[in-house]
């Protein structure tokens, strides 16, 4: 079944289109994999499926409702959650705050969905009264990543969370999408770190310029010689 | 000197009051609000219109409070003309800074607008109440009390810092245990990914103006109740204010606090070895002191 569906979408900055004519579709239980090289336009098309850019053209689909324009807000109450690539903690905020931050909109009980992300997170448990600013790189992603399973999601984008990390960190990083993943979010990943982000897709799509060149199956670009030699160094 | 160190402290609580409102605004909104000392002189004077003339009209006697130099009617007049204020405030934003807000406009800009809003505010002052010095209660004796090295207090500063630091700690537990205060601080942090996160940033910056003109009304109010009430009483507390935030690193409200209370006893105690007419200008010396030091504040370093 098709979760989440972006239909030949244009967008981008005040004067400069970013995205072409995009699309790109999510089926539950699915990770997909975003790959390109830089400027590929990979990060715009999470922040135009966030509504944090509204679309010039094309349609945005969740669920078989069209939420192309809709405010960050409204979006994160339909049911999907961001996690940007950059600052995506509160730094002066304990790491519980931060979570309790990403429960903001719910109104109901959530100390529950709190447990179930620390179980998904031990070391934060642990942490919990320390500041976000205090924690190393890879610490600080899982925390980005707990305050956006607060919400309970049913998509998950993640913008290169293995960004700037040490490849030890990085490992631990997909080993958590794959877990989150295992408890049924849809996820959308931009990654930069292309052979690792296909091993773990179940589809996967190739940007170029701010256009679709390729997609299939993880495996199946993981083999591509052609997608080898030119985003995966050979 | 132990006399001038107390009312430093008295002065200082005072400062901190503005101050905090001052590096509050600054933290989520990120600008410099020259009308915030005239936000404190609307709070004085909107307080003594409510003891003076509203109270009197509706018939509640100004029967005398203990032993300070206020009747009864300054408890109503004190919350009263805190929330004028905070309205007051939320309304220039509302017309004024919102419309800058959403054009993407600099800090400059949003600097002069509140200048003129703070000229506003002062003008409308010298129209309603002229400009001589007034007294909530004109003609009182204001006895002093004698504390343990020579230092003689009187009634109404004791209240003047206790109110001060209780606002105070009601703001600290206000920020650190309510959904709303935990937003305040996690907008304060990073305004984007609040907005990721679904928290109404636009809300939050009414609570942030709220509470920075409730809290200088009291500053205001405290100020009339230990000096007088003049126009440009706001005014010439613009660069304590500014100093204070500076010092204690801006956006930092416990830093605030305790730049206030720096600033305030440096003035007092300064009028030991100065003519006191020299006390804003002690004020301005340690602002510039810091900004060529230490540029961002006793607990600045990390944020760029």
């Amino acid at each position: 079944m098709i979760v989440l569906k972006v239909e030949n979408v244009t967008v981008g900055y005040t004067a400069v289109d970013i995205l072409h004519g995009v699309s790109m579709e999510a089926k539950s239980g699915e990770i997909v994999s975003i790959i390109g090289p830089n400027g590929a336009g990979k990060s715009t098309l999470l922040k135009a499926i966030f509504g944090l850019l509204k679309p010039h053209q094309g349609k945005i689909i969740l669920n078989d409702e069209d939420i192309t324009g809709l405010k960050p807000d409204r979006i994160a109450r339909k049911g999907i959650s961001y996690v940007p690539q950059v600052d995506n903690v509160f730094p002066s905020l304990t790491i519980q705050e931060n979570l309790e931050m990403g429960a903001f909109i719910r109104t109901d009980d959530f100390s529950q969905r709190l447990e179930e992300v620390y179980d998904l997170f031990p070391v934060m448990r642990e942490r919990k009264k320390d500041k976000a600013g205090q924690l190393s790189g890879g610490q600080r992603q899982m925390v980005a990543m707990g305050r956006a399973l607060m919400l309970d999601p049913q998509v998950l984008l993640l913008d290169e969370p293995s960004a700037g990390l040490a490849p030890l960190l990085v490992a631990d990083i997909f080993e958590k999408v794959k877990e989150i993943n295992a408890t049924g979010v849809v996820i959308v990943i931009v990654e930069q770190n292309a052979r690792e982000a296909l091993k773990m897709a179940h589809h996967a799509y190739v940007l170029a310029m701010g256009r679709n060149v390729m997609d299939d199956k993880g495996e199946v670009l993981l083999a591509d010689e052609e997608i080898g030699r030119l985003y995966l160094g050979g | 000197m132990p006399e001038l160190i107390t009312y430093g402290i008295v002065l200082g609580s005072i400062i901190a009051l503005g101050a905090i409102g001052l590096t509050l605004v600054y933290g989520i909104i990120r600008f410099a609000n020259f009308a915030h000392g005239d936000l404190m002189s609307a709070g004085a004077y909107v307080a003594l219109f409510v003891v003076t003339d509203f109270l009197a009209w509706v018939g509640i006697p100004d029967t005398n409070f203990g032993p300070f130099s206020f009747g009864w009617r300054m408890l109503i007049a004190f919350p009263i003309s805190m929330v004028a204020v905070a309205c007051v405030a939320i309304i220039f934003d509302r017309i004024l800074y919102r419309k800058l807000r959403s054009k993407g406009s600099g800090a400059v800009i949003f600097a002069m607008s509140s200048l003129g809003a703070a000229f506003i505010l002062r003008m409308v002052i010298l129209i309603v109440w002229g400009a001589d010095s007034l007294f909530y209660r004109p003609g009182m004796l204001r006895p002093a009390m004698d504390l343990p090295l020579g230092i003689k207090i009187r009634p109404d500063q004791v209240l003047i810092v206790i109110i001060a630091f209780s606002l105070i700690i009601f703001l600290h537990l206000f920020l650190q245990s309510t959904k709303m205060g935990k937003a305040m601080r996690a907008t304060a942090d990073n305004m984007q990914l609040a907005l990721v996160s679904g928290i109404d940033t636009e809300r939050i910056i009414i609570w942030t103006w709220g509470i920075g003109g409730a809290l200088a009304a009291a500053g205001g109010i405290l100020y009339g109740i230990d000096v007088q009430l003049q126009p440009s009483m706001g005014w010439n507390f613009l660069i304590p204010l500014f100093a204070a935030a500076i010092l204690g690193t801006i956006g930092n409200i416990y830093g605030a606090l305790l730049g206030g209370l720096i600033i305030g006893v440096a003035q007092q105690v300064s009028t030991a070895f100065l003519m006191p007419t020299y006390k804003p200008a002690v004020a301005f010396i340690i602002m510039i002191i810091i900004l060529l030091v230490r540029p961002r504040g006793i607990f600045g370093g990390k944020s760029a």
